[in-house]
């Protein structure tokens, strides 16, 4: 990647979009700081992360949430365990009723109800997603990252993440950061829209403006998806 | 350069000159170099790491104790029956030829001081490496390629303290406790077999008592200590630098158990020399 330039409002869902490859995933790692850029700056409201160390960027972690692509449950822990591991290690002196009551409420909200003692191989990949959800908001983050969080998922559970990615949103105001490639996604939820073409960014906008876009790459991506989905 | 994209750099490296055919001894002998420089450098910032956040974020005793109890299970059989073998075998062997001398008050003592300070800690070691640090090795390596050592990060817990800390210190403290029953229980092989070929038990156990001093049991403790070391830091290395998948999980496990074997061997020619002649005289 080089020269990309991009800035988020608070509150806002914003999608990136590109071909396999084009570097989405190692642009929402560097917004996280799980990657380092060579160079360039990456401000968290005033923060600039980028010379950080480890130690210093867990404090700015802590207003993050991150819904990995195959969900990273960690698979030697419960639900229940996965939910609340972030808060035994962050909020200490929570108790126990205060746990139990937190993963009640975030199962509840990714329509999980009861799922609290499996373990992840005992759940199917979109309810993982749901879990992986629920853990991302345990913290009650000022901002959630989704790596592919519909990929390889069935329609109608991939617009089951969708409406909770809005929920989410509209109950708490969080700023989202999707990567994604499924068109259907990415318009449906999306404030704005970054595509990654070659290394940088070819158009930032609303969904209107992405699709109107005369930038040649853009309109090939989405011309190429549309062929797709009409041979289905 | 991050860690992962260093190991990412050098197994590129060794993927691309395996599919090439044979093209100089001197590269390959500099790759080598390269490889053996990024473990040394890798291998100390980790245990660096490790000591910095060992003091300045403690560890949990729980997760420790944990640890300890996981790795003494998974290695205590095959510990006992490397060593009670090779007491046996030992024992089989010096009791033969004593005899044919006409003198047994021997084999005892050789028995003790060989595995109070090398038989012990070095087969127990090896077998430690080879059960515990293909296991360390297995299941950080597959957390890493499925993301978990990342969401441990995204969730600002460090991988350090929550993976690697308690397993190094387990791997310290566990090793040794290991090696105190391996020596017990090779000692009580070689009595055992020395007994079936005609020594008695008497001059057998007169004969531990005449040889043997208490340096040389701390002498073992203390390899056990360096080679518990090794076995947490090389297994925990290796386990948090796999790339590629299953793979490169099943690369981190040979190589950690290869490394480690290697690395307790190379380390005991210099301890057993420090051991014996500098700090705890026989």
């Amino acid at each position: 990647m080089n020269g990309i330039s991009l800035e988020i409002q608070a509150g806002e869902i914003v999608s990136i979009m590109g071909e396999s490859g084009s570097g989405k995933t190692t642009l929402l790692k560097l917004m996280t700081g799980l990657r380092r850029p060579t160079s360039g700056e990456i401000n968290i409201g005033d923060t600039d992360i980028t010379p950080l160390s480890e130690r210093e960027l867990d404090k700015v972690r802590l207003d993050m949430g991150m819904v990995f692509q195959y969900a990273a449950l960690f698979d030697s822990l419960s639900v229940y365990d996965n939910i609340v591991f972030s808060l035994v290690r962050h909020r200490k002196g929570i108790t126990k009723q205060q746990l139990d009551n937190t993963v009640k409420t975030l199962l509840s909200q990714v329509d999980l109800d009861g799922v609290e003692k499996l373990y992840p191989s005992q759940l199917s990949g979109g309810m993982q997603k749901r879990v992986g959800l629920a853990r991302a908001l345990a913290m009650e983050p000022e901002m959630l990252f989704y790596d592919e969080p519909t990929s390889g998922l069935d329609p109608v559970t991939a617009q089951t993440i969708d409406t909770l990615i809005l929920d989410t949103r509209s109950r708490t105001g969080v700023t989202s950061v999707v990567v994604s490639h499924q068109l259907q996604s990415i318009f449906s939820i999306s404030d704005r829209i970054a595509m990654l073409y070659q290394g940088d960014i070819a158009v930032y906008g609303s969904p209107e403006e992405v699709l109107q876009s005369p930038h040649a790459g853009v309109q090939q991506f989405i011309s190429s998806i549309r062929t797709n989905a009409k041979q289905l | 350069m991050d860690r992962s994209s260093a190991a990412e750099k050098m197994d590129s490296r060794v993927d691309k000159l395996e599919s090439e055919p044979l093209n100089g001894v001197f590269r390959r002998i500099k790759l080598a170099f390269d490889a053996a420089l990024l473990f040394f450098g890798e291998t100390t910032s980790l245990t660096l790491d490790s000591i910095r956040t060992l003091f300045t974020e403690g560890f949990d005793p729980a997760d420790v104790l944990r640890q300890m109890a996981s790795l003494g299970v998974d290695s205590i059989v095959i510990v006992l029956v490397v060593t009670v073998a090779t007491g046996a075998v030992f024992a089989y062997y010096t009791a033969g030829l004593s005899l044919s001398v006409g003198y047994s008050g021997f084999v005892g003592g050789s028995l003790a001081y060989s595995f109070l300070n090398e038989l012990g800690p070095v087969l127990g070691g090896v077998a430690f490496a080879a059960r515990v640090g293909a296991s360390i090795a297995a299941e950080i390596g597959s957390m890493v390629v499925t993301e978990q050592v990342e969401a441990l990060r995204a969730m600002a817990v460090s991988p350090i303290r929550y993976l690697a800390l308690p397993r190094i210190l387990a791997c310290i403290l566990m090793l040794p406790l290991l090696i105190i029953i391996a020596d017990a229980a090779g000692i009580w092989g070689g009595y055992y077999f020395a007994g079936l070929q005609g020594v008695a038990h008497v001059d057998f156990m007169n004969s531990i008592y005449t040889y043997v001093k208490p340096g040389d049991f701390i002498n073992g403790l203390l390899k056990a200590i360096i080679f518990g070391f090794i076995v947490g830091i090389v297994a925990c290395r290796q386990g948090l630098r796999t790339t590629q998948g299953a793979t490169g999980v099943g690369r981190a496990t040979t190589s950690s158990v290869v490394l480690c074997i290697l690395l307790i061997f190379i380390s005991d020619v210099f301890l057993s020399q420090l051991l014996t002649a500098r700090f705890v005289q026989p």
